[in-house]
């Protein structure tokens, strides 16, 4: 079992706490004059996504946590779990829905995610930046009306709603900033 | 990845520092000090618990071989062998010191003036920082900080709200009741520290309770305070000065108290300095030192915001990962 004392602490690093991978975002030294040191850090549950605050006497050590990033090709939902490739060695891997989280909201097939892999299953999917995807159903669009601010709701090809401009049309592809759910743009030729 | 070969201050910071030492040696020179240099390398390691000394490796030289963590017992000794006022500049090392204002290789301003007390050793200091460009310096007593923040008096409340507040403000962290300069230290560290003096003006922080004392003398007039004093900053803690004491008997208590306190916390104890007892002996006259350091100065005069700025190579040491350098404190 790998350990890391804490003089080796440092943002990014993965430990073990209460059992449960963590990702330490900040880590502080404290030592008041001819005091005893100790680092605070601010650390992120892996699994919850919550953060708290924790403080170790300088020195303390803690357990690593196994967990990397890997880049694998979304490939399907077989509404059991989620299926996913590495493009380079074919071997292939699947995610829970808890692990998938909001991810599924914007993957249709074929997207390059970033798996977050704890002991060697995944516990995070991060979908590219922005999806290009296909209204299914919405209102249809107002002609003209390009300069008012309203919007309207409109469902995508993977179930997702978003907000888009009340311009757009049923079946039309636009693109959409996976990390806010908002509309960005009508999709060029795509 | 950054080329390793480069320094991690710019040349224009390193500039700053060596204006500010010049400004320094002018200050004390001025003022009659005689400037020494005092060894690095020492035979006796400090009993202070919350130091260690780096060590050379064994066998490197005969006999065990520490890097001093201050030119303290060395100036000490001097003084008692009639230096007069005398000041130093110098290097100094502590084990396990790595963070936004701390490395284990930083540089000590110290001094020492015969003749005075805590209250002309805060003047003094004052003066110092006055001559550098700082406003001029207000003091608040240490209760009366530890008082502001925490709404408890640290001369006499009790073990075990001290506990409760320490651990409140230390999640995870398993606090020892009994342990009082600890949880002063950690209340102290984390909630009172970095409110001091954080508008600019430096705050000589006095009145520290006994069981802070280190090397000061007992406050007669209230013997539960320490004559100690620091200075602080921004927020940041830039100098430590004591009205010296100069029994042997005494001091040799504190130090046999230290390793009593370094037992319970699982260390190792540390033998005491026969010379510095022996120093003390033959006659240290009364005298206050202050020690600032360098680094922290620079940063709070000129703005920096993590010690890396302002040393030229302030990560020679640090260990490469497989995820890449490990450091003491990130953003």
């Amino acid at each position: 079992m790998a350990t890391y004392s804490t003089n080796q602490f440092k943002s990014g690093l993965k430990i073990i706490l209460d059992g449960a991978p963590y990702n330490i975002v900040e880590n502080e030294f404290v030592k008041p004059g001819k005091g005893q040191a100790f680092n605070r850090v601010r650390v992120r549950n892996l699994l919850t996504g919550r953060t708290v605050e924790k403080t170790f006497k300088s020195g303390d050590t803690v357990e690593a946590a196994d967990v990397v990033e890997v880049a694998l090709q979304y490939l399907y939902s077989d509404g059991e779990a989620w299926h996913f490739m590495n493009p380079e060695s074919f071997e292939q891997m699947t995610a829970s829905d808890s692990a998938m989280a909001e991810a599924s909201k914007w993957l249709k097939g074929q997207e390059i995610c970033t798996l977050m892999l704890w002991n060697d299953a995944p516990i995070s999917v991060v979908p590219p930046n922005f999806a290009i995807l296909a209204i299914t159903e919405t209102d249809p669009g107002l002609r003209g009306d390009t300069a008012t601010g309203g919007t309207k709701p409109a469902t995508l090809e993977t179930g997702a709603v978003v907000k888009v401009p009340l311009f757009v049309e049923p079946g039309e592809s636009i693109k959409v900033d996976t990390r806010t759910g908002e509309y960005v743009s009508r999709a060029k030729e795509e | 990845m950054t080329a390793l070969w480069r320094p991690t201050a710019d040349i224009s910071a390193l500039t700053e520092r060596a204006a500010l030492k010049r400004r320094i040696r002018e200050w004390f020179d001025q003022r009659g000090f005689l400037e020494v240099d005092t060894p690095v390398l020492v035979a006796a390691p400090v009993t202070d618990p919350a130091t260690e000394n780096l060590t050379l490796a064994p066998g490197a030289a005969p006999g065990d071989v520490f890097l001093a963590t201050s030119p303290e017992y060395a100036m000490k000794r001097l003084l008692a062998a009639g230096s007069g006022n005398i000041y130093q500049l110098g290097p100094t090392f502590r084990a396990d010191e790595r963070g936004r204002y701390h490395r284990p290789e930083f540089t000590l301003l110290e001094w020492y003036r015969v003749g005075q007390g805590l209250t002309g050793l805060m003047d003094e200091a004052g003066a110092l920082l006055q001559a550098l460009g700082f406003p001029p310096a207000r003091r608040v007593a240490y209760s009366a900080a530890f008082a502001k923040v925490t709404g408890l008096d640290p001369l006499d409340v009790d073990n075990a709200t001290l506990q409760r507040c320490a651990q409140d403000l230390a999640k995870g962290l398993t606090l020892d009741e009994d342990d009082r300069a600890m949880l002063l230290d950690v209340i102290f560290g984390i909630a009172v520290g970095p409110t001091l003096g954080q508008d600019g003006v430096p705050m000589l922080l006095h009145g520290f309770p006994l069981c802070q004392a280190a090397l000061a003398t007992q406050d007669p007039h209230d013997l539960r305070l320490a004559n100690r004093v620091e200075i602080f900053i921004h927020g940041v803690e830039i100098g430590n000065g004591f009205e010296e004491l100069t029994q042997a008997e005494v001091q040799r208590a504190r130090f046999a108290s230290d390793n009593l306190v370094r037992a319970s916390r699982g260390l190792a104890p540390r033998a005491v300095d026969e010379r510095l007892l022996a120093a003390l002996r033959a006659g240290l006259p009364a005298c206050a030192g202050m020690a600032i350091g360098l680094e922290r100065l620079h940063m709070v005069l000129h703005s920096h915001h993590d010690i890396r700025s302002v040393m030229a190579f302030a990560d020679e040491l640090i260990v490469s990962t497989a995820e890449g350098p490990s450091e003491g404190c990130d953003r």
